[in-house]
């Protein structure tokens, strides 16, 4: 496990729409692999790694962009009001955020008539320590990421943005172990996934791949009073089935269980009730790609502390490896 | 305060906004833009969704691709049912205000047949002070009974707020500033001189049902990169205790979108338009983010991805009989969209 590679990967900004830090390091870390290196207009990064021929087009995505916020407004006193990057963030009292110009501020709640709601996003404000509006480092437009080391505990890896730096992690471990495949791989290194899929579908628009694969982050079902789901952290990475947005391609779903078998990892089938992967909008591109997607279980999905197992990256990785080497 | 008034502008923003085009059947504002840019422009069309594509050519030797949409379609209602007393069931077309409608003055299909959103008798309104929902409200034609309303207003008829452009004080007040301002402004675009890109003006269809027009319109233009022009909300009215963002305000310019809910403008687009707002001296301010859906939305996912931006009038009251917007902000939005452009090259969409 290359633990500075992640935390390299976990730490840099890329709230959507803001990906140019994330993808130099991701950059940096591919070029070399790849035979070539394209970079699409909203800023996808498509690495293509030739095959040895016989083989077919795979478009394997994983998404830089992470949820954040952006600064709406800028109270009288300095305190700042914000809206979310991306669906279902959940800041709680006191959680920290890191703006784009480097600025840390503290997130909290005003006061409320009746408390025994949930706060919403209106309710919230982050404190930059300005004084006023004139003295706010902080203008309306600036967006944010959360603050979240990554702390490894056992087998279990915590940090923010689990979701989906893990995914870039993997692709790009792949990348480095891959030899003698057949297939031509494109490895898209996606912006925009959290605000609706955007980036995968125009990078995929031009690969015009023959398969589609992701590699995401999935929910559990191992929590307290959890909604029932049958993954859990540490049993082995998830072969999609159906999610919010897709029902996976058959042949694409059994192509990744062969490979997990052929590999000798332990693996999980995932039904996730709601949310969607790169997948979902790839399948879609032109006239329709074979898509499935390889989830690695998390834990705290879109706050600060996504909690990952190492085991099952590196299984991912493994079963990965096998599938792209496999013909047809 | 106004001073940079332009009244060609102004004139064309007038015709348009006095026409009727509820979403799905534009054809009132086509057949009035066709005349005021035909002449203008290298080729034009209507496509199978009624959008009125255009192309100016550029000057320059290899020209980038440049859509600038602004939608024909406006906000309005839709006849679903006929009541026993002559009244007709509306269906709300777009995003409606309730609270604002009884008592509204409305025109009724193609003739724009008068009518009015009934009240409730004052007698049962006290004490009730929640909205009718528009599933509740009945539009009144004078109809004597259901046959006369099924006569006047089949199922299907489109409704649209009755108010005329007029001018009330600094200010140009009417219906559907969102977005025939966008639409003025664009025909003003076509008009002007050539720029260095080919410039792709299209005027497009159902964007308050989905930004369905600029979608294929994207699809059809492939370009380099995209322009939506709005008209766009303004909360600046005084609020009691309250500090909240005003989206954006009146007579301060163009409001630029930084991010909406159906979009982010890619920060190298969003730094060219500011520098091109610094560079020509034109005021502009920031909407606030998170707010609202544009055609950027339906532009930037088209084929292999297309950066895209939003600026908009900022105009007060849109989705109500009376919008309100500054002349000041009309014609400075018309300079920063043109200026914007004609600024574009390669290098300000490269992106390693």
């Amino acid at each position: 496990m290359n633990l500075e590679l992640l935390e390299k990967l976990t730490q840099t900004f890329g709230p959507s729409g803001y990906e140019d830090a994330i993808r130099a390091v991701i950059r940096a870390e591919v070029e070399p692999l790849a035979d070539e290196i394209h970079v699409d207009p909203l800023g996808s990064l498509v690495a293509l790694r030739k095959g040895t021929g016989g083989g077919k087009k795979i478009a394997v995505a994983a998404h830089m962009d992470e949820i954040g916020l952006m600064a709406t407004y800028v109270e009288e006193k300095g305190f700042v009001r914000f809206t979310a990057i991306g669906g279902g963030i959940r800041p709680g009292n006191g959680s920290r955020v890191r703006f784009a110009n480097g600025v840390t501020g503290v997130i909290y709640v005003e006061r409320r008539d009746d408390p025994s709601t949930l706060p919403e996003l209106q309710h919230l404000y982050i404190d930059v320590g300005a004084t006023s509006r004139a003295d706010c480092p902080v203008a309306v437009g600036e967006p944010g990421q959360f603050i979240g080391p990554l702390v490894r505990q056992g087998q279990r890896l915590v940090s923010k943005t689990m979701d989906d730096r893990v995914g870039c992690y993997v692709l790009i471990e792949v990348l480095r172990q891959l030899k003698d495949a057949p297939h031509d791989v494109y490895a898209i290194f996606s912006t925009q996934e959290e605000i609706g899929l955007v980036g995968a579908r125009t990078a995929a628009f031009r690969v015009d791949p023959d398969i589609a694969i992701s590699i995401d982050v999935t929910a559990t079902g191992d929590l307290p009073k959890a909604l029932p789901m049958a993954v859990e952290l540490g049993k082995g990475p998830a072969i999609k089935v159906k999610d919010g947005g897709m029902i996976a391609h058959a042949m694409v779903r059994d192509m990744l269980v062969e490979a997990a078998r052929q590999a000798g990892v332990p693996y999980q089938m995932e039904i996730l009730l709601g949310g969607s992967t790169d997948a979902a909008a790839m399948q879609l591109v032109r006239s329709g790609v074979p898509s499935g997607c390889l989830s690695i279980p998390c834990r705290f999905v879109h706050s600060p502390s996504e909690m990952v197992d190492e085991a099952d990256i590196n299984n991912a990785i493994k079963l990965l490896l096998t599938a792209l080497r496999t013909g047809e | 305060m106004s001073n940079t008034r332009n009244e060609t502008l102004i004139t064309t923003l007038q015709t348009l906004a006095d026409l009727t085009g509820v979403s799905g059947d534009e054809t009132k504002i086509r057949s009035a833009i066709k005349p005021l840019v035909e002449n203008h422009v290298d080729t034009m069309r209507v496509d199978a969704l009624g959008n009125l594509i255009t192309c100016k050519r550029g000057t320059a030797e290899n020209p980038l691709r440049v859509l600038v949409t602004a939608h024909m379609d406006e906000v309005g209602f839709m006849v679903v049912g006929h009541t026993g007393e002559g009244g007709l069931r509306v269906e709300a077309v777009g995003s409606i205000p309730e609270r604002l409608l009884p008592g509204t003055h409305v025109w009724v299909g193609k003739e724009h047949t008068p009518g009015v959103v009934g009240v409730q008798a004052i007698h049962r309104a006290h004490g009730n002070q929640q909205a009718a929902s528009v599933e509740d409200l009945v539009i009144d034609i004078g109809a004597k009974n259901k046959e006369e309303a099924q006569e006047a207003a089949p199922l299907g008829t489109a409704i649209t707020f009755a108010s005329r452009f007029r001018e009330m004080g600094a200010a140009l007040t009417g219906k559907a500033f969102d977005d025939r301002a966008g639409c003025a402004i664009l025909v003003a675009l076509l008009q002007g001189e050539r720029l260095p890109c080919d410039l792709y003006g299209v005027f497009t269809v159902q964007e308050e049902v989905g930004l369905r027009g600029a979608r294929v319109a994207a699809y059809a233009v492939e370009p380099d990169v995209g322009f939506a022009l709005e008209g766009t909300l303004v909360d600046d009215l005084p609020k009691r205790d309250k500090d909240v963002s005003p989206t954006a305000e009146l007579g301060k310019g163009p409001a630029i979108t930084v991010m909406d809910r159906s979009y982010t403008t890619p920060p190298r687009l969003l730094s060219h338009v500011l520098k091109s707002a610094e560079a020509e001296g034109i005021p502009y301010q920031i909407k606030q983010p998170g707010v609202s859906s544009t055609e950027a939305g339906s532009i930037h996912p088209a084929r292999g991805g297309v950066p895209a931006i939003t600026i908009a009038v900022p105009c007060r009251y849109i989705h109500s009989p009376r919008a309100l917007l500054h002349p000041d902000d009309l014609e400075n939005t018309q300079r920063l969209v043109r200026a914007a452009i004609a600024r574009l090259t390669p290098e300000t969409l490269a992106i390693s």
